[in-house]
């Protein structure tokens, strides 16, 4: 089975379109979740649902390019609706970003089951916008997603500079005179381009976790941005991956819930063992801190063969005390402890 | 046009967050080569005069000159220290990257530093005495160690006007010794250094000039002329005179 979906030619692109379309929004993601944006996309997804539909209505057929305009347009007016709201109303951010996500979506809702029942409109695939299929994709749909999203990271790699700076320190930026309004364009049109992009293999509801997950997940295993992006590049590939694979074994099985599925995986797993921020590596590693601190009250303390014979073992265990002629001896690794201590507290 | 430029020319300055004035009319000139600081109560502005002097506030009116030169051909040549509190040190990186930031209004756009900028960001990193932290995480630096990063950041902008927001907020006494010690040595060596300031005991003996704001100019000159008691008393304590009584109210 496995053999036969690997040899088929549309299988493979419909494969490469979805891993370029993972690793384009991992990498986005990054930058959206150090910005604090993970709702953003989410908003741009949903609202662009009836701009979908209503395109199809127009136009009868199903053309990609088209449909995704429509969506964009959409998308946009929902996002400039919520900066109206934010700017001129006293309604806060996030819950004008739901009541815009949740209205335009209800609309797009309501337009899909008045085209369900042309014969088209099924035919079309229509559905498939809502919860994505990229197995039956068409290979020119395909093609066009494999394209922005190469454009997609090209653009990222090409400002890593600005967006760097922009999302560290944007009063920074404008002094340094980089006209911020170009990069929060640019970083804007990323989104857009990668949700839009996204819609038809990941689907409307969940594209937007595409843009949030691997960004998080990345995060736990790295103190560095260039890792991190990497990193999250790395994680939207493997449920880019996995997300056409499985859906294409098991027929009906939507591609963006499995995406999601695998995504959520990799996030769980971090979360728990990332090497930085997991919260199993930090317990560990406040036992091994708290361990340090009282060897370091004993040593500094008091004279060294006068302390109770508990401590004398537990630091003899832990290597800072040796026995020398029948007395207790600072080892190095003890004196360095010492040493550590006293300057952090200066 | 007198045959020496101001550092700093700034006339008519208003700035209003909605329908709340921050600046009301503000003009200062100030001369090349002083350490000024920039007191007043909270609220005063003062944040907001050095974001309009660098343009990240846009004012309703006024304009500033640097050397008799817009802001838009001089700003190359100014630095800038935000608040600290204006970036989340949470974020994934380290030292040496927080310092070469500054490297990147000279680069412009698309370019990546050189190994001269490494160099230059090494070098200002020692000079805040850093140089055993430049690999270090910046969340897991201390509020003045924060506040050395964010003065070498403005050192390697080589610029001739620094603009410093508040470099002394949750500072220890000893780095704050150390950073007026480094500015003094900028203006030794005839660059103009602004310095929002909270500590009205230590403005004596930092600064050489003063300019005490609330939302109006009240004072600016030489620290002996304009810290007075009664400028002072009428900067902090007098505010119901000087409140605006809501002039956009129409």
């Amino acid at each position: 089975m496995l053999e036969l979906i690997f040899s088929d030619y549309t299988f493979r692109i419909v494969a490469l379109g979805t891993i370029l379309l993972g690793i384009a929004s991992g990498l986005l993601s990054s930058f959206v979740t150090l910005n604090k944006q993970a709702l953003v996309g989410d908003a741009l997804s949903h609202a662009a649902l009836p701009g979908i539909v209503l395109v199809f209505m127009i136009i009868k057929v199903k053309n990609l390019e088209l449909l995704l305009l429509g969506a964009l347009f959409f998308g946009l007016i929902a996002i400039g609706l919520t900066n109206i709201i934010k700017k001129y109303s006293k309604v806060k951010f996030d819950s004008s970003l739901a009541l815009v996500l949740s209205s335009f979506f209800g609309f797009g809702l309501v337009l899909m089951t008045i085209i369900q029942k042309t014969p088209t409109a099924s035919q079309a695939g229509l559905n498939n916008f809502i919860f994505g299929q990229a197995s039956t994709m068409l290979p020119h749909d395909v093609y066009l997603m494999l394209s922005i999203s190469i454009l997609v990271i090209l653009l990222i790699i090409l400002f890593w500079k600005e967006l760097k700076l922009f999302v560290f320190n944007p009063e920074f930026s404008q002094a340094l005179g980089f006209n911020n309004k170009y990069i929060s364009l640019l970083f804007s049109g990323l989104i857009v381009l990668t949700v839009i992009i996204g819609l038809e293999s990941v689907g409307v509801i969940l594209i937007s976790s595409l843009l949030v997950a691997p960004g998080v997940s990345a995060r736990q295993w790295t103190n560095r941005l260039s890792i991190m992006v990497v990193l999250s590049g790395l994680f939207g590939a493997i449920s880019g991956f996995f997300g056409t694979i499985i859906s294409a074994i098991s027929p009906k099985m939507p591609t963006g819930a499995i995406i999601v599925i695998v995504l959520s995986v990799i996030t769980i797993l971090s979360i728990l063992f990332g090497s930085k921020r997991g919260i199993i590596w930090r317990q560990i590693k406040n036992k091994i801190n708290n361990h340090k601190i009282i060897a370091y009250q004993w040593l500094n303390n008091s004279e060294i063969n006068s302390l109770p014979i508990e401590a004398l073992q537990f630091l003899t265990k832990k290597n800072y005390l040796a026995i020398q002629n029948n007395e207790y001896v600072l080892t190095n690794e003890g004196r360095k402890l010492i040493d550590y201590y006293k300057e952090a507290q200066e | 046009m007198n045959d020496k430029p101001y550092a700093i020319e700034i006339e008519d300055l208003t700035v209003a967050y909605d329908i709340k004035p921050v600046l009301w009319d503000i003009d200062i000139k100030i001369p090349k080569g002083v350490l000024m600081a920039v007191v007043g109560p909270n609220g005063a502005g003062k944040s907001t005069l050095i974001k309009a002097m660098l343009g990240i506030v846009k004012p309703i009116s006024g304009k500033v000159l640097f050397f008799n030169t817009p802001l838009k051909e001089y700003l190359k040549k100014i630095s800038y220290v935000p608040q600290k509190g204006s970036v989340d040190w949470d974020f994934p990186t380290n030292v040496l990257d927080v310092v070469l930031m500054g490297r990147y209004g000279k680069l412009g756009w698309f370019k990546r530093p050189t190994e001269e900028d490494v160099r230059i960001a090494k070098e200002a990193i020692k000079k805040v005495g850093m140089e055993d932290f430049m690999d270090r995480q910046i969340s897991e630096l201390s509020g003045g160690q924060q506040q050395r990063v964010f003065l070498a950041r403005a050192l390697v902008q080589e610029a001739e006007i620094y603009l410093l927001d508040e470099p002394f907020q949750g500072v220890d006494a000893k780095t704050e010794k150390e950073i007026v010690n480094i500015l003094k040595e900028l203006v030794k060596a005839g660059k103009t250094v602004i310095v929002v300031h909270h500590d009205l005991q230590t403005v004596k003996q930092y600064f050489d000039w003063v300019g005490l704001i609330f939302t109006r100019i009240i004072a600016y000159g030489p620290v002996e002329d304009v810290f007075t008691e009664a400028n002072i008393e009428k900067t902090y304590k007098s505010r119901h005179n000087l409140t605006l009584k809501e002039p956009f109210k129409c």
